[in-house]
């Protein structure tokens, strides 16, 4: 276990860097630490948290926005927003429980800072798309800020955004500012049983084409729907195709019946009511259908029809069960564990039919000896790792937690 | 203009100009280079006229590749590029300077490929964006960001400057629909970033490609995200007797959950204009007008409709007029779309464009009467009220230096007003060299080297679009060119 530090203040936090920057020490950066079995993993002497910048600085609900330091706990933000009617659109995921680590737990500066977005991301954008601005420390022990607290912002370089998703290798959050939105007045789920990937991909489609904002597309292959919470989903031992809608009452009724009437070719829907809907999607949420085991975990993204041909592309290789998120757009898939996480042979299958993958469970050995994210083209490589240079030239925040040499 | 705006350019590539023009001929084609006077003076200037200057040269490449090359001789010879769309940015964005070479992409507008199952377009970047949505309207289909430029501006201007719309309350601005991306490096170097997937992998570069106003590399490619069309669309006319009310009543609308497609807001002397101009029927005896616009089906319309109005109460409106009939929406609408071009025939006025929390919305507009009025300068103000992007118009008279350095001043106090109420110098029109020597204002000296540094990442030399975004003197005492090793 590496020296554990906890700054309480930017400028504790920008001594702590500076001091790690002359010595050239790398540090571990980490919010709750829900997510340190994802990536490869980092050898370091400091563990920097963030669980000590705490707090909610600014929320206007009526214009949508909230302010919070890096190290409070999303759960508190999600508590705050839902007693004034708020939520985050993006839903973002929970990948602790399914990684090993303990469940609802991360912190808003970590979600920012991997990105992470959940089913309604197909409907109103990921993480990314949210954040409005932040404050930070590079590895140069500057203080710094991007973005800002409104809506829309074009001054200079949207830095915020370029910062969300680089897992605490660029710089480390202090604080982070995002737009929040209402919570619909009701919620509904229409629900195919039996469908194919292919025929299910294809349905999950032909929704999103209907101006009736689906904000949640998925499809669970019948082994991961058996692992679904709700008894009669659960029992059926098929696959689970399930479409949500939100709205006011009477707009989710309305186009509940035009988007069955859309999708009638598929058979018979079932239909799941509000407090079923809230606990189906909550489940996808804490990826629950794809509980820590000793198999390996890969996300991948690509196109939705591309998906299923992936998938079966794949199988030719291994067993494989999957869950598809955004419409096809985004498939969970486990795998057995082997010494080489099946590397080759999925990311031979993402390259033939486009797409990128992540493998987001596996062994410490595993993860310290195979690509975890996906190897990037010569130049993006070469702007990445300059990107680096720039942001923390001496090399020191979370090294090699997203690619050997950033 | 004030030249000292720009660089200073370099003498010794104006006096090789001539060997340029024919070396650049060589390399893609003599019709594809405009190098006589009359030619380049066509590309002097963007939508912000008021700064000019003539390129050295201008090339109109018809590939990528074609890009690839006139960038890498550029790299090779230290020459400065001005990448230019359909010049329509309002902050100066595509001004020349008089050593630089203008790369134009108008010529490069096919569509590559629709793919209505995955929703997405491919297309080249010099398509306009009004091409793009048209593409797929029959399909049902549309691309979200609609500046009101829209029928000119090219997606590469929009990708560079990340622009917004009078939709973008509901579906977001560029940066949010755009999946995929090809960009030409100052270099020559081609890279493809992102895909027709969602969420690219490694860093966002994407986020810091869109909205670094051309100085990062050329965008020749993009792959967008498309979204299906609402049934239909109905705007509601609200007039209040104070813009407090107005303001007040926007926020109430946000906050009651409802998320309409626009929010527009008119002050009186702006109401007034309009309505001289287009008929629109607007109240004269009102201080603020909301157009606050919803879609969906019939249905939804209605109940939205009349939750709107019932949210507006509370803030006592003197006119509510919800539209009947698409020749009613269409009237209302009449008067917003043509609020510009009417002032624009009774004065020449100078447009601002920060964004404030809409909570401060009274006080600002108030704020910006006043600072306009000590400069003896009337303002009308139009803007997307649901975001709280404004845009305060500042009348003067271009012919009058005075008051064309009054208007320009006034400019640059109601943007420091944005900034200290917690928003921002720019809500849509960026940067460019018009709001530059501004970003003190909003950004310290360590927020401005980080940005820069990571402009050395892209282009080490910096010599794309010159003489933007930053303070001349910003580089003077950093560290950014280390940045490059």
């Amino acid at each position: 276990m590496s020296d554990l530090q906890r700054p309480a203040a930017d400028w504790e936090l920008q001594f702590m860097i500076a001091g790690c920057a002359e010595r050239g020490m790398p540090v571990e950066v980490v919010g709750s630490g829900s997510k340190r079995a994802v990536g490869r993993p980092v050898e370091s002497a400091v563990t920097i948290t963030t669980i000590s910048l705490k707090g909610i600085t600014l929320y206007e609900p009526s214009e949508l926005v909230m302010t919070a330091r890096a190290g409070t706990p999303l759960q508190l933000i999600e508590a705050e927003l839902a007693a004034h009617g708020q939520m985050l659109a993006f839903e973002p995921i929970d990948i602790g429980p399914t990684t090993g680590g303990p469940q609802g737990s991360q912190t808003i500066g970590a979600v920012f800072a991997a990105n992470l977005s959940g089913a309604r991301r197909i409907q109103c954008g990921a993480a990314r798309d949210h954040l409005l601005g932040l404050k930070g420390v590079n590895g140069r022990a500057e203080m710094f800020q991007a973005g800002g607290r409104v809506m829309k912002n074009v001054t200079g370089y949207d830095v915020a955004r370029g910062l969300a998703g680089s897992w605490g290798t660029l710089a480390v959050l202090t604080e982070v500012t995002f737009k929040v939105v209402p919570w619909p007045e009701t919620a509904a789920t229409i629900v195919y049983l039996g469908l194919p990937d292919n025929m299910a991909v294809e349905l999950l489609c032909t929704a999103m084409a209907q101006p009736v904002e689906v904000s949640g597309a998925v499809h669970l292959q019948a082994p991961v729907a058996g692992r679904l919470g709700h008894a009669g989903l659960k029992a059926m031992g098929k696959s689970v195709t399930a479409l949500r809608l939100e709205n006011f009452a009477s707009a989710v009724a309305g186009r509940k019946q035009r988007l069955k009437e859309a999708l009638k070719v598929y058979g018979k829907a079932l239909e799941l009511d509000h407090r079923e809907t809230l606990e189906f999607w909550g489940e996808l949420r804490r990826l629950a259908v794809m509980p820590y085991r000793q198999t390996l975990l890969w996300r991948i993204s690509t196109k939705p029809t591309t998906a299923p041909k992936l998938v079966a592309a794949i199988k030719r290789y291994m067993p494989a069960e999957a869950f598809y998120d955004w419409a096809g757009g985004l498939v969970w898939l486990e795998v057995p564990a082997t010494a080489d996480a099946g590397t080759a042979e999925i990311r031979r299958a993402a390259a033939i039919h486009g797409g990128h993958a992540t493998l987001i469970r596996a062994e410490p050995s595993v993860r310290a000896s195979v690509e975890v994210f996906q190897p990037l083209s010569p130049p993006v490589e070469r702007l990445t790792r300059e990107l680096k240079t720039a942001f923390d030239p001496s090399g020191i925040l979370n090294p090699g937690r997203m690619y050997a040499n950033v | 203009m004030p030249l000292s705006m720009l660089p200073e350019p370099d003498r010794g590539v104006l006096a090789r100009s001539g060997a340029i023009i024919k070396e650049l001929e060589q390399l893609i084609g003599p019709e594809a280079v405009i190098s006589e006077e009359e030619g380049r003076r066509t590309f002097e200037a963007d939508a912000l006229t008021a700064y000019r200057c003539i390129p050295l040269a201008v090339v109109l490449p018809r590939t990528t590749e074609e890009v690839a090359k006139v960038l890498r001789y550029c790299h090779e010879n230290g020459l400065k590029v001005v990448p230019r769309g359909a010049g329509t940015s309002l902050s100066g964005g595509a001004l020349p300077a008089e050593d630089a070479i203008v790369v134009g992409i108008s010529r490069m507008n096919r569509i590559l490929d629709i793919d209505y199952v995955n929703r997405t377009i491919s297309v080249e970047t010099g398509i306009t964006n009004m091409a793009v949505s048209e593409a797929v309207a029959a399909e049902g289909f549309f691309y979200a960001p609609d500046p009101s430029s829209q029928l000119a501006c090219t997606l590469g201007g929009n990708l560079a400057m990340n622009s917004g719309g009078a939709h973008c309350l509901k579906y977001g601005v560029t940066t949010n629909n755009v999946l995929g991306l090809r960009i030409v490096l100052m270099d020559g170097e081609i890279v493809e970033i992102g895909g027709p997937h969602l969420d690219a992998e490694g860093y966002d570069l994407m986020a810091l490609i869109v909205g670094s106003e051309g100085q990062f590399g050329i965008i020749t490619e993009a792959t967008l995200r498309l979204l299906a069309k609402a049934d239909g669309a109905r705007p509601i006319l609200l007039g209040f007797d104070s813009s407090e009310a107005a303001g007040q009543c926007v926020a109430a609308i946000i906050a009651s959950g409802i998320i309409p497609v626009a929010i527009e807001f008119m002050d009186k002397p702006a109401i007034k204009v309009a309505e001289a101009y287009a008929k629109a029927g607007y109240p004269l005896d009102v201080e603020a007008l909301l157009i606050v616009e919803v879609e969906g089906w019939e249905e939804e319309i209605t109940r939205l409709l009349a939750d709107i109005v019932e949210i507006a109460r509370t803030f006592r409106p003197k006119v509510v007029e919800a539209s009947t009939s698409p020749e009613h929406s269409e009237r209302i609408w009449k008067g917003r779309k043509a609020a510009f071009g009417a002032i624009g025939r009774i004065s020449d006025y100078y447009c601002m464009d920060g964004t404030i929390p809409l909570s401060r919305l009274a006080e600002v507009l108030g704020q910006i009467a006043q600072i306009c009025a000590d400069h003896g300068l009337k303002v009308a103000n139009v803007f997307h009220a649901g975001d709280g992007n404004l845009h305060p118009l500042i009348l003067y008279d271009a012919n009058n230096e005075d008051e064309a350095r009054r208007a320009e001043l006034a400019g640059a106090e109601i943007l420091k007003l944005c900034v200290s109420v917690g928003g921002c110098l720019t809500g849509e029109h960026g940067v460019g060299i018009e709001k530059r020597d501004l970003m003190g204002v909003q950004f310290s000296a360590a927020d401005l080297k980080v940005q820069m540094r990571i402009k050395s990442v892209f282009d080490p030399q910096w010599l794309l679009n010159p003489g933007k975004v930053f303070p001349l003197d910003a580089g003077e005492a950093t560290d950014v060119a280390d940045a490059a090793a």
